[in-house]
C-alpha cells in the first residue's frame, strides 16, 4: 500500500485556490475489530466536483456516514468551513450545510412529492408549535410562503406538476431526482451523493450527469460523489479519490486514475494491472 | 380571501349537529343511561386513541404506555374533584397546579443545562432532569400548602355548581398536563431505544402505574384513592357536552398540528428516520413532541373518564386493557384521525353495547372472542385499517395549488431528457 503522504490531495492538485469547504484529516472508523476506514484524508475546495470510488466494501459509504454524523469517527478530524464537526448530531450537520442522498433511495415513501421537499424546509419554518396548533395568521402566511418556495423549487427540477404524487409511485429516475432535490432543499453548500446512478438505465444516467452539472452551477455547490459507473465518474468528476480496504490508494484527475496501476489492481486484480501496464498506451480502462 | 372553506364548514356543521342531537336526546331522556354512558366512553376512547395514533400512526413509535397515562390522568383528576366535592378543599387542585408549574419550570432549566453541556448521554441528562423534578415537586408541595386556604375560600365564594365546574375543568386540564410531564420525563431515556424496545418499555410503564395505583393508599398516603379497593365518591359530572367538546378540540389540535411543518416533521420520522436526520430534522425532538402530546390527550381522556361512572379501580388500568386503544387505532387505520374516531365509537357501541344485548344470557364474554375474530378478518381484508388513509374533509390534507407563475412555465433545464424516460 502506498504511503498516504506520497498521494497528492485534490486540493494540492487543484490549480484554482478557492477556500476549503471540507477538510478531512486522518479519519478512522472502527467497528469492533474491523477497520472500515483507515487514516482517510480528503480536502475539497469550493466549487469542486470530487469523486470517491473504490471496489465494494472499500469504506466509501462509511466515510459519508462519518462526515454526516451518522457514525462517530474513531479518530481524526473533519472540518467543514474551518469548523470541526465531529461529535455533532446528523441534523445539526445538515443544518450547517452538508446534505446527502443515499445509496438506496430513502425518500419518505408515503408522502407526496411536495411534502418530501417541504420537510427539508422544516428547519427554516419560522413558526412555533403554538402557531401550528392554532393555525393563526402567523402560521398561514409563513406556511404559504414555505409551500410556494417549495413549489418554485420543485419547478427547477421539473417536478412541480407531480407535486401531489406519492413519492413511492414515481418512476425510478424521478425518485432519484426528487431525492437530490430534497437534499438541495436543505440548502447545503456541500452535497454528498451516494451512488446516484445505481440502477439507472443509460438514458437516465445521461440526464443524471446533466443534472449534476446543472445543480452545481445553479446552486453554487461543492459535490462529493460516490459512484460505480465509470461513465459517470469520468464524465462528471474533476478529481477522484480511490479507496480500497478503507485506505486511500490513489488521487488525481480522471485521466490519471484510469491508468493508475494501483487502481486497476484494486478493481481487477494484479494480473490485469500488469497487462494494462503493458497496453497502457493503446488501451484505456473501461467499466 | 375566504376565512373558511366548504370542507371546514361541513366538518364543523356535522360535528356540532351530531353533538347537539345527542345532547337533545339526552335532555329529553330518549337515550337510556346505558347508551349515554357508552357514547361518553366512546368519545373518551376516541381521545385516547387519537393520542396513540399520533404516537404510533403518525410518528411510528409503537407504544403500549397510553393506558398508563390514561390511568395517571384519571386518578389525578379524580383526586382533585374528590377533595373538592367531599371535603370542600382545594388542596388537590392547588398542589397539582403548583407541582405541574414548578416541574415545567424545572424542565426548562434542565433543558438549558443539557444544551450547554453538549453531548450528554440520554441517561445522565435523564438523571439531571429527575433530580430537578423531585426538587421542584418538593418545593411546590411546601409552597402549595400555604396557598390552599386562600384558594379554597375564594372558590367557596362562588356558587356551588360553578365552582364544581371550574374545579372539574381545571382537574381535567391538569390531568393532561401531569400525564404530559410524566411522559416527557419517561420518554427522554426510553425514546432513544429502538421501536420494539420502546414498545416493551412502555408496556412496563403501564404495569408499573397499575401496581402503584394498587398501593396508592399505603405507598403515597393518598387514602381517598383506597388502593386496590377502588376509588369511589368521585362526582359524576363528566357530561356528554364537555367530553364531546374535548374530543372536538383534540381532533382540531391534532389536525392543525399535522397540517403544519411540525406535523410533517413528525410524520417524516415514521417514514424514514435516517432520511429525516439527514434532512436536518431533530428526530429525538419530534419523537418526544409526539409522545408528550399523545400522552397529554391520554391524560385529558383519563380525567374525563374518571367522572363518567364516579368509580375508578386499578383493574381498569390493567395492561391487558392497554391493547384496547391499540386495537382501535389499528382498526381505524394508522394515520387516520377519522378512522380512529369511528373505530372508537364503534368499539364502545358495538362491542360493549350491541353485542352485549344481542348475545344470549350467559354468553356476554363471547364478545372477547368475536372481536379478535373481527380484527383478524379486518387485517386480512383491509390491512390498512377500516378507513385506510381516508380522512373526512377538513381533516384531509389539501394539495396547495401551484402558484400562477408555475402553472405553464417551463424552465430551461436539462432534466427534459428524463421527462421522456419517466414512462419506462
Amino acid at each position: 500500500m502506498p504511503n498516504n503522504d506520497s498521494i497528492p490531495t485534490s486540493a494540492d492538485v487543484s490549480k484554482a485556490k478557492t477556500p476549503l469547504v471540507l477538510d478531512v484529516q486522518d479519519l478512522s472508523k472502527n467497528f469492533g475489530g474491523l477497520k472500515a476506514v483507515k487514516e482517510f484524508s480528503l480536502s475539497i475546495r469550493q466549487g469542486e466536483l470530487v469523486g470517491l470510488i473504490g471496489p465494494n466494501g472499500a469504506g466509501k459509504t462509511t466515510v459519508f456516514n462519518v462526515i454526516t454524523g451518522l457514525y462517530v469517527a474513531t479518530s481524526g478530524t473533519i472540518k467543514f468551513k474551518e469548523q470541526d464537526i465531529v461529535g455533532f448530531q446528523p441534523f445539526e450537520i445538515t443544518q450547517m450545510g452538508i446534505a446527502r442522498t443515499f445509496q438506496n433511495i430513502r425518500l419518505f415513501p408515503n408522502l407526496t412529492v411536495l411534502d418530501n421537499v417541504r420537510i427539508a424546509y422544516h428547519p427554516h419554518a419560522h413558526y412555533g408549535l403554538l402557531d401550528s396548533v392554532l393555525h393563526n395568521k402567523q402560521f398561514s402566511s409563513k406556511d404559504k410562503e414555505l409551500t410556494e418556495r417549495t413549489q418554485e423549487f420543485l419547478s427547477v427540477f421539473n417536478l412541480h406538476e407531480r407535486q401531489g404524487e406519492i413519492a413511492k409511485n414515481l418512476p425510478y429516475g424521478e425518485q432519484r431526482r426528487l431525492e437530490i432535490a430534497r437534499a438541495l432543499a436543505a440548502e447545503p453548500t456541500l452535497l454528498l451523493l451516494d451512488e446516484p446512478a445505481a440502477g439507472m438505465n443509460s438514458k437516465e444516467v445521461v440526464s443524471l450527469m446533466e443534472l449534476i452539472h446543472f445543480i452545481r452551477d445553479r446552486f453554487k455547490l461543492t459535490i462529493l460523489l460516490i459512484e460505480h459507473q465509470m461513465r459517470v465518474v469520468m464524465g462528471v468528476c474533476e478529481w477522484i479519490t480511490v479507496m480500497d480496504f478503507g485506505e486511500v490508494i490513489a488521487r488525481g484527475n480522471p485521466a490519471d486514475i484510469q491508468l493508475n496501476p494501483q487502481v486497476i489492481e484494486a478493481y481487477l486484480g494484479r494480473g490485469a494491472a500488469a497487462l494494462s501496464q503493458k497496453l497502457s498506451e493503446k488501451r484505456t480502462y473501461a467499466p | 380571501m375566504k376565512r373558511f372553506d366548504r370542507g371546514t364548514l361541513l366538518f364543523f356543521g356535522v360535528a356540532l349537529a351530531f353533538i347537539l342531537t345527542i345532547q337533545v336526546l339526552i335532555s329529553l331522556n330518549l337515550l337510556g343511561d346505558f347508551w349515554v354512558t357508552l357514547l361518553r366512553i366512546g368519545a373518551v376512547m376516541a381521545i385516547v386513541s387519537i393520542g396513540l395514533n399520533l404516537i404510533y400512526g403518525f410518528n411510528g413509535q409503537f407504544s403500549l404506555g397510553q393506558w398508563g397515562f390514561f390511568a395517571i390522568g384519571a386518578y389525578t383528576a379524580a383526586d382533585i374533584t374528590y377533595r373538592w366535592a367531599n371535603d370542600q378543599s382545594a388542596s388537590g387542585l392547588v398542589i397539582v397546579l403548583l407541582v405541574t408549574l414548578f416541574v415545567g419550570l424545572s424542565f426548562g432549566i434542565s433543558s438549558k443545562l443539557v444544551a450547554r453541556a453538549r453531548g450528554l448521554d440520554p441517561l445522565s441528562s435523564f438523571f439531571l432532569y429527575l433530580v430537578l423534578v423531585i426538587l421542584a415537586a418538593i418545593i411546590a408541595v411546601f409552597v402549595g400548602r400555604l396557598l390552599i386556604n386562600p384558594f379554597t375560600s375564594f372558590l367557596i365564594m362562588l356558587p356551588g355548581w360553578l365552582s364544581m365546574q371550574i374545579v372539574f375543568i381545571l382537574a381535567v386540564l391538569l390531568a393532561g398536563i401531569v400525564s404530559a410531564e410524566v411522559s416527557y420525563l419517561f420518554g427522554m431515556p426510553v425514546l432513544s431505544l429502538g421501536s420494539d424496545y420502546f414498545g416493551i418499555a412502555t408496556l412496563g410503564f403501564t404495569i408499573i402505574v397499575k401496581v402503584l395505583l394498587d398501593n396508592s393508599d399505603t405507598m403515597f398516603g393518598l387514602v381517598e384513592m383506597k388502593g386496590a379497593r377502588g376509588m369511589i365518591g368521585i362526582p359524576k359530572i363528566g357530561s356528554w357536552l364537555w367530553i364531546a367538546f374535548f374530543l372536538l378540540a383534540v381532533i382540531v389540535i391534532t389536525r392543525n398540528l399535522l397540517h403544519s411543518s411540525t406535523g410533517r416533521a413528525i410524520v417524516s420520522v415514521r417514514e424514514d428516520e435516517l432520511a429525516a436526520k439527514a434532512m436536518g430534522i431533530d428526530v429525538a425532538k419530534q419523537k418526544i413532541l409526539a409522545f408528550v402530546l399523545g400522552s397529554l390527550f391520554a391524560g385529558l381522556a383519563g380525567g374525563l373518564y374518571a367522572h363518567i361512572n364516579g368509580f375508578l379501580h386499578p383493574n381498569t388500568f390493567n395492561f391487558i386493557k392497554s391493547f384496547d386503544p391499540m386495537i382501535i387505532v389499528v382498526f381505524g387505520g394508522l394515520g387516520s384521525i377519522s378512522g380512529t374516531v369511528i373505530a372508537a365509537f364503534g368499539w364502545a357501541l358495538v362491542l360493549e353495547g350491541v353485542l352485549r344485548l344481542v348475545l344470549p344470557q350467559g354468553f356476554e364474554t363471547w364478545r372477547f372472542v368475536v372481536y379478535p375474530l373481527l380484527l383478524l378478518v379486518m387485517m386480512l381484508l383491509r390491512p390498512k385499517g377500516l378507513m385506510g388513509g381516508f380522512e373526512f374533509p377538513y381533516l384531509r390534507q389539501i394539495l396547495p395549488p401551484l402558484p400562477k407563475g408555475l402553472q405553464k412555465a417551463r424552465i430551461e433545464q436539462p432534466s427534459q431528457v428524463e421527462e421522456t424516460s419517466a414512462g419506462d
